[in-house]
């Protein structure tokens, strides 16, 4: 269909069939001019403009969460990433609870679902026919499609109790002994936020993973194959191939999980602690952020948000940065993973 | 081996399935058609339902494609088609690594440099923020469908004597125009299902409400808002709320996916 649309384009200049979708070549032709051309340059330089301005909103979001935290970053300097105490009355302001449990609710997340990203792609690519591969993956996107707000309804109302009344006391019972699975539970917990937060990073995961896995040529599996490798040792030797395209996809993920909002204020408990028990309410940069910001009274108590926002901003922006590095050294910016 | 990995498989399936069959449950109790055309109502009267929230839903991610489309689709136009040297990279990869910006820090940011200067929480912040988040993906998804424009087009044009900015508005974008179009409905699902850049830039309202000038209600925050009540009657209506919201994404996903689907069959 392509050939056939440049084929008309050069030959029929004359009447335009309307049933061609691109008349506009043999249109052009009949104005052609010999004026030099403003057009072009004008062109190319607003177009320009509207890529340089969202490439730099980079800059416009750092640049005014800074001025706008400016007093929190004055009045506490450093103490504000390694104190922990946060209290509005008071006016004292420490992110180090905060920072904990993102760190944590992230870390839990990307345990559950690294493997089973990674199991899924290896499907995807290696193991399953095209015939199954691309529905399977039309269902995994649709998981990145659900809003986090609905993940959050979920997890509160289907998933949280389930855990509080028939996983968490089977957990507790074989692993009740160490001080990660000890404590009082009531569903809503870090652990649950990891859990609810690995449903929502596997499809960029396994999306990202699925785009390097094609990356490898085919020649690497043949190869290892005519090698008398078995299907399982070339699937290793394709994995080593991707290790860097794989790291990226994590990190990634790993990005996704920190910023994520909604579903993890909804099931985290959102209590500024740092606790040993997986089981116990935390507490992320994100969801303080979502619960405090309208509630603020304060200045100071408003600027440390935008702090938090800020630095919320930067660390994602950094993985982000990495990934996309990782990711693009294999895949050279192409693949359907890029925007999920 | 197959075995492990096709379980993985069968369990990311599942999970989808299993939310999407709690959301259909769980919305058909309270859904009715006064439920999409009433606004809410105090929690011990009957039939309240989420019209304001539809309307405004609908209203801000209108105000959010109006910014966010025209500017993302001509960033694109300049990334795949002046965008293959230094420069282009590097507005690329920035574009790239902004799509992953968590999209309470777009809240945050609207909130510094429009709610707080102007005073009052409005629609058109809401707009804003959400037109912000689909810039980045909408300059992307642009620049790869006109990538897919086999070179020939261009050449044919130019050599037709056409400037170049003709043959690029009039014959390669017209050309990837579904394409361009597909990705655009991918974003606007996206920024439809967002929350967290509405919670302090529109905030809601408890009425179907128009002036953009004001705060707005929005589906998901409906949703937010009446998971976290303490009424079974109000958390009956977050569940209908989602399925609303949910029909409407994965609507928009599917017909994507039928559309593309098409494409590829043709080429």
């Amino acid at each position: 269909m392509e050939s056939n649309l440049a084929g008309a384009a050069v030959e029929s200049p004359g009447p335009v069939n309307p049933n061609q979708p691109s008349p506009s070549a043999a249109r052009v032709l009949r104005k052609r001019s010999a004026r030099p051309r403003l057009g072009d340059p004008l062109f190319k330089g607003a177009t320009g403009l509207f890529a340089v301005m969202i490439a730099g909103l980079a800059a416009f979001i750092m640049v005014s969460m800074a001025i706008g935290s400016r007093l929190a970053f004055e009045k506490f300097g450093l103490s504000f990433l390694l104190k922990s105490i946060w209290d509005p009355v008071k006016g004292e302001f420490g992110a180090l609870p905060f920072i904990y449990g993102t760190v944590a609710s992230s870390l839990l997340a990307l345990l559950i679902a690294v493997p089973l990203s990674l199991g899924v792609a290896i499907f995807l690519v290696e193991k399953a026919p095209r015939k199954l591969s691309e529905p399977i993956l039309f269902v995994v996107q649709l998981l990145a499609a659900i809003p986090s707000v609905v993940y959050g309804l979920w997890g509160v109302f289907v998933l949280a109790p389930l855990l509080r009344e028939s996983v968490y006391p089977k957990l507790q019972a074989i692993l009740g002994f160490t001080p990660l699975f000890s404590g009082h539970q009531n569903g809503l917990g870090l652990l649950s936020a990891g859990l609810i937060l690995s449903i929502m990073v596997l499809p960029i995961i396994t999306a990202v993973t699925t785009d390097v896995l094609r990356a490898v040529p085919n020649t690497q599996r043949e190869a290892s194959l005519a090698l008398g490798a078995t299907k399982w040792e070339a699937t290793v030797i394709v994995l080593q191939n991707a290790k860097s395209g794989i790291s990226g996809a994590i990190i990634l993920g790993l990005g996704r999980a920190i910023g994520e909002t909604m579903a993890v204020t909804m099931i985290i408990g959102n209590r500024p602690q740092i606790s040993a028990s997986l089981f116990d309410p935390s507490y992320t940069i994100a969801s303080s952020i979502a619960n405090e910001f309208t509630e603020a009274t304060s200045e100071i108590h408003l600027q440390s948000l935008v702090a938090l926002g800020l630095i919320l901003f930067i660390v994602t922006f950094i993985i982000n940065m990495l990934a996309r590095l990782l990711v693009w050294g294999v895949t050279r910016g192409e693949g359907r993973g890029a925007h999920v | 081996m197959t075995v492990l990995t096709a379980a993985c498989a069968a369990v990311a399936v599942l999970s989808l399935f299993l939310i999407l069959g709690y959301i259909l449950a769980g919305g058909l109790r309270s859904l009715s058609f006064g439920f999409l055309i009433h606004d809410p109502k105090p929690v011990d009267e009957p039939g309240g339902g989420i019209a304001n929230g539809i309307v405004g839903s609908l209203i801000m991610i209108a105000l959010g494609s109006m910014f966010g489309l025209p500017i993302g689709i001509l960033a694109g136009v300049f990334l795949s088609e002046f965008g293959s040297n230094k420069f282009g990279q590097v507005l690329r990869f920035l574009i790239d690594t902004l799509t992953g910006t968590p999209s309470i820090v777009i809240g945050v940011v609207v909130w510094t440099v429009m709610v707080h200067p102007m005073g009052y929480f409005s629609a058109l912040a809401g707009g804003v923020a959400l037109g912000i988040m689909m810039m980045p993906i909408v300059a992307r998804t642009t620049e790869e469908m006109i990538r897919l424009v086999p070179h020939s087009l261009r050449e044919a044009g130019l050599a037709l004597g056409a400037p170049r900015w003709r043959v690029t508005l009039g014959v390669v974008l017209r050309t990837a125009a579904s394409g361009v179009a597909t990705g655009a409905m991918l974003a606007i699902a996206r920024i439809a299902g967002e929350t967290a850049p509405l919670l302090f830039t529109a905030l809601s309202l408890n009425y179907l409400s128009t002036n953009l000038l004001q705060p707005m209600a929005s589906l998901t925050f409906q949703i937010y808002y009446y998971a976290g009540s303490p009424y079974e009657v109000w958390h009956d209506m977050a569940w209908a709320a989602t399925l609303v919201l949910v029909a409407m994404i994965l609507g928009l996903n599917i017909i994507v996916k039928i559309l593309t689907r098409n494409r590829h069959q043709q080429g």
